[in-house]
């Protein structure tokens, strides 16, 4: 059960229309500094990409010439060797100067906000109580259930949208656990002072390639997630959403004919 | 006129968007925000520092070599004087070693190869993304800084080379702390070869916690300096003065 709703009333009595207590401080804090952060270190990170459009695994690669590298990844031939468009990138003109200024500036405020917001929920309990899932969830016909569900865009009514689905426990445990600390691991790897410094990180990704092919695949997985996410919050209603992710409050949605 | 919601969603998202770009653009051009993530990079060099004390760059196998090392940057030195010592072999031709040195220094090729000789297989990593492996061999900086003499003032090594990019000369430069790093040295042998003309004959640096732009090449002369300012542009580099890379290149 959801701490923030016990507040207010015991779940029992809640029921759809009610409005209660969802999101706590530090959450909609950390969700909206690493808004920012995401939004900057993609824009400045793609313009990087755009130096070096190409990605290997290993140790090296290089695109020498008279000899290729052998690259997964060859996009050097898309959009006259700048594959993403000012649009998408900062600064909007070519510039790898600046956009490594913003990148390794923005690096800090990802990587200690993330740092913060696991630790806090950790020792406050959200882990345990809200994000980790319960093995009964992680049968498969319960997993295949929810899949059914939100296929057709069925969402939990009354007291049980205060709990994350286990579709929402992996997808969040996911960027919490998976993509953040694996984008910021990959990150430090490319840095030839942090392989003097920890060496072992640059093995454990397989290489300074290797490591800068995972950190562009955990960004598009964010790009992934970023898409799923907002096309869930405008499916599940926009508006209470946005709001109890900016003051906490959240209306329990209704069941489909109940009365207000 | 009617909006739906969505639409007025759709014309929100639009509009921040372009907001947004906007906005990163103006950020970027403004003096005080950029002297703000220049703060950052201070303090990304601070903590790097922090965390590297003495540590060593990693090294490789023979089998971990490049296939074939890409040559970036200058690829040569067209100028006459240049090409004449390429074609002698370096047999006239002196590293100068000047400023602020009790001793200044003239030192010729086979002085260097003569010298204690430090070798190392290590990465080769460019500011845009890729790298490459390569063994070097060469005397460590710091023997020849040492044979020179520091006066208590030097504070740089500047490395002045004989190429030029966009019409400008090609220089770099490393703090002390690099300078006598164990894996600093002036390499003039690449995979067991003398250094070739794209590789930076006849002698280029080699500073393994940093970036392939601090890896100066052609190097003519070695001056000590308590200060980068009143140099060039002041940047400490070519790429620093042409396109505000930064000086510290460990990232």
């Amino acid at each position: 059960m959801n701490e923030a709703a016990a507040e207010s009333a015991p779940e029992a009595e809640l029921r759809g229309g009610d409005l209660v207590r969802r999101h706590r401080l530090v959450t909609r804090l950390w969700h909206w500094t690493n808004v920012v952060a995401v939004t900057v270190m993609l824009m400045s990170g793609l313009m990087i990409f755009n130096a070096h459009p190409r990605l290997y695994w290993g140790h090296y690669g290089a695109n020498a010439a008279g000899h290729p590298d052998p690259a997964w990844l060859d996009l050097t031939s898309v959009n006259h060797g700048r594959p993403f468009p000012g649009w998408i990138t900062i600064p909007t003109q070519y510039s790898l100067a600046d956009a490594r200024l913003w990148h390794f500036a923005f690096a800090w405020l990802l990587g200690l906000a993330i740092l913060g917001y696991l630790l806090w929920s950790l020792v406050s309990g959200h882990i345990k109580r809200d994000l980790a899932p319960h093995a009964a969830e992680l049968a498969p016909s319960h997993l295949w259930h929810d899949i059914k569900e939100h296929a057709a865009l069925r969402f939990p009514t009354g007291p049980a949208a205060l709990q994350y689905n286990i579709l929402q426990k992996l997808a969040y445990g996911g960027v919490l656990f998976v993509l953040l600390p694996g984008i910021i691991l990959t990150g430090l790897t490319m840095s030839p002072g942090m392989n003097a410094a920890v060496p072992f990180l640059v093995d454990v990704f397989g290489g300074r390639q290797s490591a800068r092919s995972l950190h562009f695949l955990c960004a598009f997985g964010l790009v992934g997630f970023f898409f799923i996410h907002i096309a869930m919050v405008v499916l599940a209603g926009p508006f209470n959403e946005v709001r109890s992710m900016i003051t906490g409050w959240y209306r329990l949605p209704r069941e489909k004919g109940e009365l207000p | 006129m009617i909006v739906s919601r969505r639409g007025l969603i759709g014309i929100g998202a639009a509009g921040a968007g372009s907001l947004l770009l906007g906005g990163c653009d103006k950020l970027n051009s403004s003096d005080s925000f950029r002297g703000a993530l220049g703060g950052a990079t201070g303090l990304n060099q601070r903590t790097q520092r922090f965390l590297m004390g003495d540590s060593l760059a990693k090294e490789f196998a023979e089998a971990d070599i490049s296939p074939v090392f890409k040559a970036n940057g200058s690829l040569g030195v067209p100028d006459p004087a240049y090409q004449a010592q390429l074609a002698s072999g370096f047999a006239n031709w002196a590293l100068r070693v000047d400023g602020l040195v009790k001793q200044p220094l003239m030192l010729p090729l086979s002085y260097l190869k003569g010298l204690a000789q430090r070798t190392q297989i290590t990465r080769h990593d460019c500011v845009e993304g890729w790298s490459a492996i390569a063994k070097w061999q060469g005397p460590q900086l710091g023997t020849v800084l040492a044979a020179a003499g520091l006066l208590p003032t030097a504070k740089y090594a500047v490395f002045h080379c004989a190429d030029t990019l966009e019409g400008a000369p090609y220089y770099e430069s490393v703090d002390l702390t690099d300078a006598f790093h164990p894996q600093t040295i002036l390499a003039w042998a690449m995979n067991g070869q003398p250094l070739g003309e794209p590789h930076g004959a006849p002698i280029r640096l080699r500073v393994e916690r940093q970036l392939g732009y601090k890896q100066a090449k052609y190097i003519m002369r070695i001056e000590l300096r308590d200060t980068l300012a009143g140099l060039y542009r002041g940047g400490g580099g070519f790429w620093e003065d042409a396109r505000g890379y930064q000086w510290y290149g460990g990232i």
